[in-house]
């Protein structure tokens, strides 16, 4: 039962399957990033159509499961609307996997980087609008950057759950780690090193989840603005 | 809107105004050419016809896959619920306790749980018990691989065929789900039960109370009012999350309507999927407003002598610690 030969001799595709998860995850950490901070300055903004803009895409995205949004663009825009990034599947694929995971994510980033907004305090804001900066100068210079320096442990408890969720994609056609590992237990010549097979994938990701807790844990001590 | 986006400017004088109408305008006309964009590549594949939209006026739909998938998923989810509640309860008493010998394995596990996939974990229910069953039932362990699936896993549908054990994909979601969520609801309660003021528990050991009076008595009644916002919007987490049932074929109501209903529709998937995403926002809305509504009654009630644990965000995770997220 603890044979770890089979597990072995599907070492390649494993490895395989964890690359793609890091390569989707590290584009969806950057893009999910721009999408969150685009949405967060769209609901603190003055204009209320980017308020409203942002209020709706937050409660809509944050609402649906993964699942469906993944699905969505994999089946329903890329399938149906053929939207399609490039004419080799597997890569219009990835990029619709990053593109929902990131929208979902970003939803998230967005909360989490107004409740730092909210956390500067008044005297700030106050401080830089009586210097004569404007509205967006004053979000980029100001609030901004000490918003993220209070959120930079949130925001890893964001980043790590969007790890986790790239196992989602398995539902949207591309091949990450999970696809990989239901791909192998169902070989019929893979009898015997399932649990080998899911220790080692469940290590995997505790490679993968535990040094970014514990560096976003340093970080945020590390940056947290001294008040 | 929030109280921060007040802070941020002022009444806007003449130029402000100017410029705010004129962004006004700019964004809308973006947000209207995505939108038309949208339309027309909708139009232009022929989603707009009527045969793809009927279904679901349908009562045969609604009858037939709609609603036993929503009561599938709701049967999930509210199992699930109760299972992790309880998994939570131990285990975040258990991480809480005085003797090392429970304190770490409890940790242990609650961390493992946490940090790897709920998919994952699904399919570790789904999959690993067929697979190792038959070697189990030849071992010395197999009376007790039976006796237990008879008895007791029985009640999930867990059935035990001349040794080997299927697990139906529900047992395999309400397993993922209670794992994962349960972990997660450890740490809410370790969380909601330090964050009693210690002065708490000084006084009810002060007045002659042992561990598990000061515990039953004094901490828990005030930590469950801290802990309720955020265990209803773990609870929406739970239910969003049994949608995870799709990927292993469980009837919930994701695979009814975006699987089945396509299938039997003219392959419908968008229609489908604009439906399905509609009546997933409107309940988990509806049940994070109960937790906004809790949060803010919470935060008046006089029966806690703590700060209620925020009802929205991520939940913590290891490494970064329950205590560093009070933003």
């Amino acid at each position: 039962m603890f044979d770890f030969g089979p597990f072995f001799d599907n070492i390649g595709e494993i490895l395989d399957g964890f690359w793609a998860t890091i390569r989707l995850a590290a584009a969806a950490a950057v893009l999910s990033l721009i999408i969150g901070t685009i949405l967060a300055s769209f609901r603190v903004s003055p204009v209320p159509v980017l308020r409203a803009f942002g209020t709706s895409y937050v409660n809509i995205v944050r609402n649906t499961p993964l699942t469906l949004v993944l699905l969505m663009c994999s089946l329903g825009l890329n399938d149906i609307l053929a939207l399609k990034f490039s004419d080799n599947s597997s890569t219009t694929y990835y990029w619709w996997a990053v593109l929902g995971l990131s929208a979902y994510t970003g939803a998230f980033v967005c909360e989490t980087l107004r409740a730092g907004i909210n956390t500067v305090p008044l005297g700030q804001a106050e401080a830089a609008r009586s210097i004569g900066l404007t509205f967006f100068q004053s979000l980029r210079m100001i609030i901004l950057p000490q918003a993220f320096r209070s959120i930079i442990a949130p925001m890893g408890s964001v980043l790590i759950a969007m790890i986790k969720n790239t196992t989602v994609a398995a539902a949207a056609s591309y091949a990450e780690v999970a696809l990989v590992t239901k791909t192998i237990v169902d070989k019929p010549s893979f009898a015997s090193g399932v649990i080998p097979l899911f220790l080692g994938v469940a290590v995997g990701f505790l490679i993968l989840t535990l040094p970014t807790g514990y560096f976003f844990g340093w970080l945020a001590k590390r940056m947290a603005v001294a008040r | 809107m929030s109280k921060g986006a007040s802070v941020l400017f002022d009444v806007p004088g003449p130029r402000a105004r100017a410029r705010n109408t004129m962004l006004t305008v700019v964004m809308s006309l973006v947000f209207a050419a995505i939108f038309a964009l949208l339309v027309w590549r909708l139009y232009d594949k022929g989603q707009f016809e009527e045969k793809l939209w009927t279904p679901f006026t349908e009562w045969k739909v609604w009858r037939g896959l709609l609603l036993p998938g929503l009561l599938n998923t709701l049967k999930a989810a509210a199992l699930a619920t109760v299972l992790a509640l309880l998994f939570g309860a131990v285990f975040g008493l258990a991480r809480l306790s005085d003797h090392w010998w429970i304190r770490i394995p409890a940790g242990a596990v609650v961390e493992f749980f946490r940090g790897i996939p709920l998919l994952i974990l699904i399919f570790l229910a789904f999959f690993v018990p067929n697979k190792i069953s038959p070697e189990i039932a030849e071992s010395p362990l197999g009376q007790a691989q039976r006796l237990s699936v008879d008895y007791f896993f029985s009640i999930f549908g867990v059935e035990s065929n001349a040794g080997v054990v299927t697990v139906p994909a529900f047992a395999a979601v309400v397993f993922g789900l209670t794992m994962y969520n349960g972990s997660v609801l450890a740490e809410v309660v370790r969380a909601g039960v330090l964050s009693i003021p210690k002065g708490q528990s000084e006084a009810a050991y002060s007045v002659g109370l042992r561990k598990n009076g000061v515990m039953r008595l004094v901490l828990l009644p005030q930590a469950v009012t801290v802990m309720m916002p955020a265990i209803v919007s773990q609870i929406v987490v739970l239910l969003k999350d049994t949608a995870l049932g799709f990927i292993i074929a469980y009837g919930e109501f994701l695979q009814a309507g975006f699987k089945q209903v396509p299938a039997n529709y003219h392959n419908n998937v968008l229609q489908a999927g604009i439906v399905v995403a509609i009546i997933y926002i409107a309940i988990n809305m509806s049940l994070s407003r109960v937790a906004t509504w809790l949060e803010a009654r919470s935060r008046r009630s006089r029966k806690t002598s703590a700060k209620t644990l925020k009802a929205g965000g991520p939940p913590p995770v290891a490494g970064v610690g329950v205590t560093q997220q009070s933003i």
